[in-house]
């Protein structure tokens, strides 16, 4: 791609993701979302983190289900979400976590 | 000493609670910089090199749409498919920008446009967790948040120029098994709130869908996952309200 070409594609990514998030808060209060729509609001971190992060946990290549116990990414998660909730910590059940990783895959080579 | 500002206790408070929203993103700061350091390091060994991983941070800040660009860029896919899926994956922002509209209502414009450039996952869920039971009482809250904001984005930018500069000197680093920082970050943030039996409905249910649907173009499977689970939240929610 020619370096113009690439300017204009990170030119684009730059425009639409401001846009998607600037144009609420530029209409401010004209525009709305009903009670109902904001309560539905609260669902949306769950959902999405979750449906990132679920398949790269169970899918690590992309392909192929990974469902045993010897699956790093599937190690790891499960520490990961123990440690969130015994300890409460965020910090502790992401470094909880990576080490569980980092563990399977590089002290116990599983992969 | 004279004073020159006008209120220096203002200052001092607007400093604070800047600086307050930066610590309480503390954790998340530690969970981008692995990625900031893998995409630095990928992108700058692809053809967009140094300067377009430094540019492409600094300008459309926003971790999981790059590293998807990146991916489609040594694919060879055309720039209009890129600048698309980048909307696409990036449309969750409109949701934070609404769950955050109210609060943004009554600043001028240059507030606004600062605080949507620096609207991201992370300072999303932190200014929402902090805010959630407060309703619009909080009258600093743009200072704190514009602190998250900052952190956000100077760890960001600076993990990806480490990362390129890095990924020059010793490919390797991107064989470290860094990106599961991600997910560790992700399970973090979602498993205490999976005791409500709400949200557990919404998780699995975004799961499935999000299982079932990754073969769909342009990550659609993403978005499709995500409304999937908040329409069954907001069903769960009005069986439980009665007649709300």
């Amino acid at each position: 791609m020619s370096g113009w070409g690439e300017a204009a594609v990170i030119g684009g990514m730059a425009a639409v993701t401001f846009g998607i998030r600037y144009v609420l808060f530029a209409l401010g209060g004209r525009l709305q979302f009903a009670p109902r729509v904001q309560q539905a609001l609260r669902h949306v971190p769950v959902a999405v983190l979750t449906a990132i992060a679920v398949p790269m946990v169970l899918l690590p290549d992309g392909q192929h289900w990974n469902l045993g116990w010897r699956n790093p990414w599937l190690a790891g998660a499960l520490g990961s979400a123990v440690l969130a909730l015994a300890t409460r910590r965020l910090l502790a059940a992401i470094a909880g976590g990576m080490a569980v990783y980092l563990l399977w895959r590089f002290g116990l080579r599983f992969t | 000493m004279n004073t020159v500002s006008p209120r220096p206790a203002a200052w001092t408070a607007f400093a604070r609670e800047a600086l307050h929203g930066a610590r309480d993103t503390v954790p998340l700061l530690l969970g981008a910089a692995p990625f900031g350091l893998i995409f630095g390091a990928l992108a700058a060994a692809s053809p967009l090199g140094v300067g377009g991983a430094l540019a492409m941070s600094a300008l459309v800040f926003a971790g999981s749409a790059q590293f998807i660009a990146l991916s489609l860029l040594s694919g060879g896919a055309a720039g209009w498919v890129v600048v698309l899926t980048t909307w696409v994956v990036n449309l969750r922002h409109l949701l934070y920008a609404a769950s955050l509209q109210r609060g943004v209502a009554r600043l001028p414009q240059r507030w606004r446009l600062l605080l949507a450039f620096w609207l991201t996952d992370e300072t999303y869920a932190t200014v929402y967790h902090r805010y959630q039971h407060d309703g619009d009482g909080a009258a600093l809250r743009h200072w704190y948040t514009a602190g998250s904001g900052a952190a956000m984005y100077v760890n960001w930018l600076g993990w990806t120029a480490a990362g390129a500069l890095l990924g020059q000197a010793s490919p390797a680093l991107t064989h470290l098994g860094l990106e599961f920082a991600l997910v560790a970050t992700f399970v973090g943030i979602v498993a205490p709130l999976l005791r409500q039996r709400t949200s557990l409905a919404v998780a699995l249910t975004a799961a499935a869908v999000a299982l079932a649907a990754r073969g769909l173009p342009y990550k659609l499977g993403l978005l499709a996952a995500a409304l999937a689970g908040v329409a069954v939240g907001v069903w769960l929610d009005a069986r439980s309200g009665g007649g709300r």
